[in-house]
């Protein structure tokens, strides 16, 4: 798969502050890459050098194989953007944004179409200012899409909106892939990266500090999977004994980790013979938000302790 | 440079501004307003007779053989005021004691009483002297009322001393013998409105925008910078016409305005517009917050708004304040505009287009380059 954007030793700094500190990665030729982080990490500086919207301390950087501050004219004919907070002119009406664009891009899209595509198409003929925060983020989408790009950016294009709004969006991102467009998405919702991203990488204080398929981060940087069953103190002990493995009790629960999936079959028949009362059998696995946060508190922590020592 | 991307950001910016009730109220209403305003208080009250309030104390005025014996001396003396056309007589009957402070109540500013035996004393070519009440504070009345009075007694006089008028005078005004004052503020107004309305939304739009990050979206698109403060430049050159149109048609309907438009006015309302909207750009862009651009802003406008020859001619200025208006851009717009409209001297108007034509290039590079979609 050739990559859409290849990002290698990428610095901005504001001063003496490095907003992002030397990363590196590549997103796949229509792939959905997730940038997640939290508040502050850099995830927005680095979007917009990578939009060309912002001009680089040092590393290098491609969009679609050219240099988006200084190729940033044919890199942004290829592009589609959506921004945090979408705004626009407040009179004009989603049909007049599109043909605005369709005529300064000089394409042929025909607004009704797009608008039907985000779901806007009852809001055609409404101005900007009537729209509510999800119509409005619809728009920019639909906006995003009109020079019909080879990547799509969406900086947090859900955050505010509610439940509905939300899964609107991540329809239309799921078709754009299938429409084999790459989509670089940042995003404050770990499920949203989860379910829509075959790539994520995790940024913190200007560095990635975990990137890969959500998966393998989960099961490189998370806990093992875990049983969890609610039973009396004395079940746990049986259970360590029988079984040597780490069990865990507290609040009326008994949570064992499993080294192999077989293990749970041995649980269940060692649960079984002690004759103790248990109910609500359940098993955890790491979602990727216990992950972020495991992994931000970790170096937050980290950061923490190497300060105070002098 | 592509016509189509202007054409469709111009049909955009039009949109907004058809739908937006304050600045149609801006473009169609106010320069109706403006004219109105500036023209009552500026023409002189109206440009009617001053109504000048009058105690006869004189109820025994004999009647005057001159006439007849059909009307009194005091009778005459009143019309031969009126027939100034400044003035209006108006004889109330007030005791003159308190006639002062009468006047002070109704609000005039102007009075007369005719003293006891005014007629009596005439007859007999005693003096008497008639009392004019004035207020400073209305010097425009008072000097009118003053000039009546003044001549009117003179004439009196030479009547009661059998002589003739020797010496006469005639009036005439500079430019053309009909031309009135709001004939010159026309102009004036027009160069007020090319002024305001660019800049304060130009100021605004550079710095909200930026704020709002529609820059950012636009840079996004292969709209160039130039394009889009084109397309501004357009947009108010159109509304600058439909004004213009606006205040010549309210000059000439309320105020029976002489002023033609002439196809000598069009240079001054293209090239207008186009130095103020990339003058409002350059503010707005070299200002790094909202307020310091509205504050900018206002400092470049407030000095032009008054000494450029908007309201005040600035021949009427002091010599230091007509020095600093010759660096004001202003001035050249609307004095451009008073040479082609009132004295068809075609080579002066030549001399401010080519000035403010300078200027808007300079400051229209100017403001492209301090200008800017996307930050460093």
């Amino acid at each position: 798969m050739a990559s859409a954007i290849e990002v290698h030793g990428l610095v901005k700094r504001y001063g003496s502050l490095a907003a992002v500190d030397g990363i590196d990665f590549t997103v796949g030729s229509g792939a959905v890459f997730a940038f997640l982080g939290p508040n502050g990490a850099g995830k927005t500086t680095t979007t917009e050098i990578l939009e060309g919207l912002r001009r680089r301390t040092s590393g290098d950087v491609r969009v679609l194989g050219l240099d988006p501050w200084t190729e940033g004219r044919p890199l942004h004919r290829r592009i589609g953007v959506i921004p945090q907070d979408f705004r626009f002119f407040e009179k004009i009406t989603p049909k007049e944004a599109i043909e605005y664009y369709r005529a300064l891009f000089h394409t042929a899209v025909d607004p009704g179409e797009l608008l039907a595509k985000v779901e806007l198409l009852d809001k055609m003929h409404a101005r900007f200012d009537t729209l509510s925060g999800g119509q409005k983020q619809k728009l920019g989408l639909a906006l995003a899409l009109t020079n019909n790009p080879e990547i799509c950016f969406l900086d947090e294009p859900t955050t505010g909106l509610d439940p509905h709004a939300r899964r609107a969006i991540w329809a239309v991102i799921r078709e754009l892939k299938r429409e084999g467009r790459t989509v670089f998405l940042t995003t404050h919702y770990l499920e949203e990266a989860e379910l829509l991203a075959e790539q994520v990488a995790i940024i913190h204080h200007g560095r990635i500090i975990a990137a890969g398929p959500p998966s393998e981060i989960i099961r490189a940087h998370g806990l093992p999977a875990r049983i969890s069953l609610e039973g009396p103190p004395q079940l746990a002990e049986h259970l360590r004994l029988a079984l040597g493995l780490n069990v865990t009790y507290e609040a009326g629960r008994a949570e064992i980790e499993l080294s192999d999936k077989r293990d749970a079959l041995k649980i269940l028949s060692a649960v079984e013979t002690s004759g103790l009362p248990w109910q609500s059998f359940q098993t955890l696995q790491d979602t990727l938000e216990d992950v972020f946060v495991r992994l931000v508190g970790r170096m937050d922590d980290g950061a923490l302790k190497s300060e105070a020592t002098p | 440079m592509k016509f189509r991307h202007i054409g469709a950001d111009f049909k955009v910016v039009a949109r907004s501004y058809f739908r937006n009730p304050i600045a149609l109220f801006f473009s169609l209403i106010f320069p109706i307003i403006l004219v109105s305003l500036f023209g009552l208080i500026l023409s002189g009250a109206g440009g009617g007779p001053v109504t000048l309030p009058v105690v006869n104390a004189d109820p025994g005025c004999p009647l005057d053989p001159a006439t007849h014996n059909t009307t009194t001396y005091c009778q005459e003396f009143f019309a031969a005021l009126n027939s100034t056309h400044a003035v209006r007589v108006d004889v109330v009957s007030v005791a003159p004691d308190s006639f002062a402070s009468w006047l002070g109540q109704k609000d005039y500013t102007v009075g007369l009483i005719v003293p006891p035996g005014f007629g009596q004393n005439y007859t007999h070519l005693q003096p008497s002297n008639v009392t004019v009440f004035t207020n400073p504070q209305d010097a425009a009345s008072s000097g009118t009322v003053l000039g009546a009075v003044q001549g009117v007694v003179n004439g009196f006089n030479l009547r009661a001393a059998n002589g003739t008028p020797i010496l006469g005078f005639s009036t005439s005004n500079i430019g053309s013998p009909v031309y009135t004052y709001i004939d010159y503020l026309i102009p004036g107004l027009i160069g007020f409105s090319i002024l305001t309305s660019p800049m304060f939304s130009m100021v605004d739009i550079a710095s909200s925008y930026r704020k709002d990050g529609i820059f950012r979206e636009l840079s996004l698109t292969p709209l160039s910078r130039a394009e889009w403060l084109t397309s501004r430049v357009l947009w108010y050159v159109a509304i600058t016409l439909v004004t213009a149109g606006i205040m010549l048609g309210a000059g000439i309907e309320l105020f029976g305005a002489h002023v033609t438009f002439t196809l000598g006015l069009l240079p001054f309302l293209v090239v207008g517009p186009f130095f103020f909207v990339s003058l409002g750009m350059l503010a707005g862009s070299i200002a790094k917050t909202p307020e310091s651009a509205a504050l900018i802003g206002n400092i470049i406008t407030f000095p032009m708004m008054f000494l450029s020859g908007t309201f005040f001619q600035v021949s009427s200025m002091p010599a230091g304040l007509q020095t600093f208006a010759h660096f004001l851009p202003l001035y050249y717009v609307i004095d451009g505009m008073n040479q082609v409209m009132l004295f068809s001297n075609t080579p002066q108007a030549l001399y401010d287009l080519t000035v403010v034509l300078v200027g808007s290039v300079l400051v229209f590079l100017a403001a492209i380059r301090f200008f800017k979609w996307r930050d460093e």
